[in-house]
């Protein structure tokens, strides 16, 4: 099983807007090579005969009339928010773009 | 500001072969969004229409729009494509503050239609066929304001403000496969190409495919490559692109400007660009993250589509006639050329000479008002012929009613042959 890469860190991090300290890295790293071997084991209990799947039921075409439902209120959507102004969220600076 | 290195246009196309590909976005006409039934309707105040799925709350399970899906399909017939047997959801993973689920439900690896074309009519009648990639389901993601920076850009700001009533909106990408062998045309093709596309999806009543309201947007990747080659250049993104003439402005910019940059030696960054309306130049934007940095992976909240056979079929039996189809029939019922039909479209005045044949009058007569008298009116007071308040019934009537001679100028277009006595207007 290939290991984590501190450098893989790294470069998830920028993808998810985090920054994370050199100590960090490496921490996350063993983190995440535990978590992706944990959930690896799931390949080695499939057989061959088991497909892989999406959905655990073998279900389609779940699908809705075009009918409005009722929608929260503004303050119920914003009630959750750590700030807001003109009714909208707010949300820091966004770096690394334009 | 740096002022960018342009080569003239002529000199590029003596050294180069363009190959685009156009991404279409159209915001579908349904009354509530792709994945929850919140409201669509424009104009609501910020954040009236979310709810716990369209906001990404924990819990929240997403269910399709049915009507949704039936438009990709009846999009994906028009445009010639197969329709999947079996297809799912996926989710595009990046983080950023317009999608608040830190996702956009799209369609990866197995859209729901692909394989069509279009063919597509120029100004002077040739008809180039545009080559269909795929047609994919995907949501719209909120919008942003931009507090702080000097003109609203991000640029500069301090922070962000976030409105979710546009996140959810049903969205059909329309993605071309590269268009090559346009040569100094592909400008045009481009511009030839959303237009007929606009024609197509307002044919099927999906969508007013408003450019002007954001219902409809362009995306243009564009390369170069030498005469004679066969592999593709590195290719800019131009993003966004609101209007028919900005698209071929921001194709044609792009041709001078790569060409500039391999001329003098240099290469292409693979880049998004953002097109400036006000003189129609590009500027440099992000970084294209690669398509793996967004870990596609199939929707686990969303069962698989499989349209059935029947309904497909049933959809195809339902489709209009497409625009190009019903223009080339009315040109030829109408006894008209090339180019005046050419000048009749560019007058928006297709529908109104439809509806007034039908409430009556003779095509000749029909095409002589609304191509005379009413566009001159129209022109002078700066409206389309359709915000005139005249009906085409009102024109039929007056074209088919007997006057008394006169000599006038308005009453020129009404010398027509009269063939019909006073028949009542629908
Ligand atoms: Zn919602």
């Amino acid at each position: 099983m290939p290991g984590i890469t501190r450098e893989e860190v790294a470069h998830l991090a920028r993808l998810a807007r985090l920054e994370l300290a050199e100590e960090e890295l490496d921490h996350f790293a063993g983190q995440l090579d535990d978590i992706i071997g944990a959930v690896a084991r799931v390949s080695e209990v499939a057989e061959q005969d088991v497909p892989p799947t999406s959905h655990p039921l073998p279900l389609t075409n779940v699908m809705r009339a075009d009918e409005v439902r009722p929608s929260l209120t503004p303050a119920q959507a914003l009630s959750g928010a750590p700030a807001q102004e003109q009714q909208r969220f707010k949300v820091p600076q966004i770096l690394g773009e334009d | 500001m740096t002022v960018t290195e342009l080569l003239s246009y002529e000199a590029a196309l003596a050294s180069f072969d363009p190959v685009m590909g156009l991404e279409v976005h159209v915001e579908l006409g349904t009354k509530t969004k792709m994945f929850c039934g919140c409201s669509t309707e424009l104009g609501a105040e910020p954040n009236a229409q979310t709810c716990p799925t369209c906001l990404g709350l924990p819990g929240a399970l997403p269910v399709v729009n049915e009507i949704g899906v039936e438009s990709a399909i009846k999009i994906g017939l028009a445009l010639h494509c197969e329709i999947a047997e079996w297809c799912r959801f996926a989710r595009k993973n990046y983080f950023y503050p317009d999608m608040p689920k830190n996702f956009q439900t799209s369609q990866y690896d197995e859209p729901i239609a692909f394989n069509g074309y279009l063919d597509v009519q120029l100004e002077d009648g040739e008809v180039f066929r545009v080559e269909i990639e795929r047609a994919h389901m995907e949501e719209d993601t909120g919008k942003s304001t931009h507090i702080g920076g000097a003109t609203g850009r991000i640029h500069g700001a301090s922070h962000s403000l976030l409105d979710y009533n546009r996140a959810g909106i049903p969205l059909i990408e329309i993605v071309t496969k590269p268009i090559e062998g346009a040569g100094e045309r592909a400008p045009e093709v481009a511009k030839a190409y959303v237009a007929e596309l606009r024609e197509l999806i307002r044919a099927l009543g999906v969508s007013e495919a408003r450019m002007d309201k954001g219902q409809m947007r362009c995306d243009v990747n564009l390369s170069l490559r030498p005469h004679g080659t066969k592999t593709f250049g590195t290719r800019s993104e131009t993003k966004n692109v609101n209007s028919l003439r900005s698209v071929e402005r921001a194709a044609r910019f792009e041709i001078q400007r790569h060409a500039a940059v391999l001329e003098s030696g240099g290469t292409i960054v693979q880049e998004t660009r953002h097109f400036h309306e006000d003189d129609g130049s590009t500027t440099s934007g992000r970084i294209k993250d690669n398509a793996e940095d967004y870990r596609y992976f199939p929707e686990p909240d969303l069962v698989p589509i499989a349209p059935a056979r029947a309904w497909v079929e049933e959809l195809r039996q339902g489709l209009p006639e497409l625009p190009r189809v019903r223009r080339n029939r009315l040109r030829e019922e109408w006894g008209v050329s090339e180019q005046e039909m050419q000048s009749i479209l560019n007058a928006g005045a297709v529908d109104p000479i439809v509806a007034t044949i039908e409430a009556g009058a003779d095509a000749a007569s029909a095409r002589k008002w609304w191509m005379g008298e009413l566009a001159r009116n129209a022109n002078e007071k700066g409206v389309s012929l359709e915000e005139l308040p005249i009906t085409p019934a009102d024109v039929a009537r007056v074209s088919t009613t007997s006057w008394p001679a006169r000599s006038s100028r308005a009453s020129s277009p009404a010398r027509a042959p009269r063939t019909r006595s006073s028949r009542s207007a629908v």
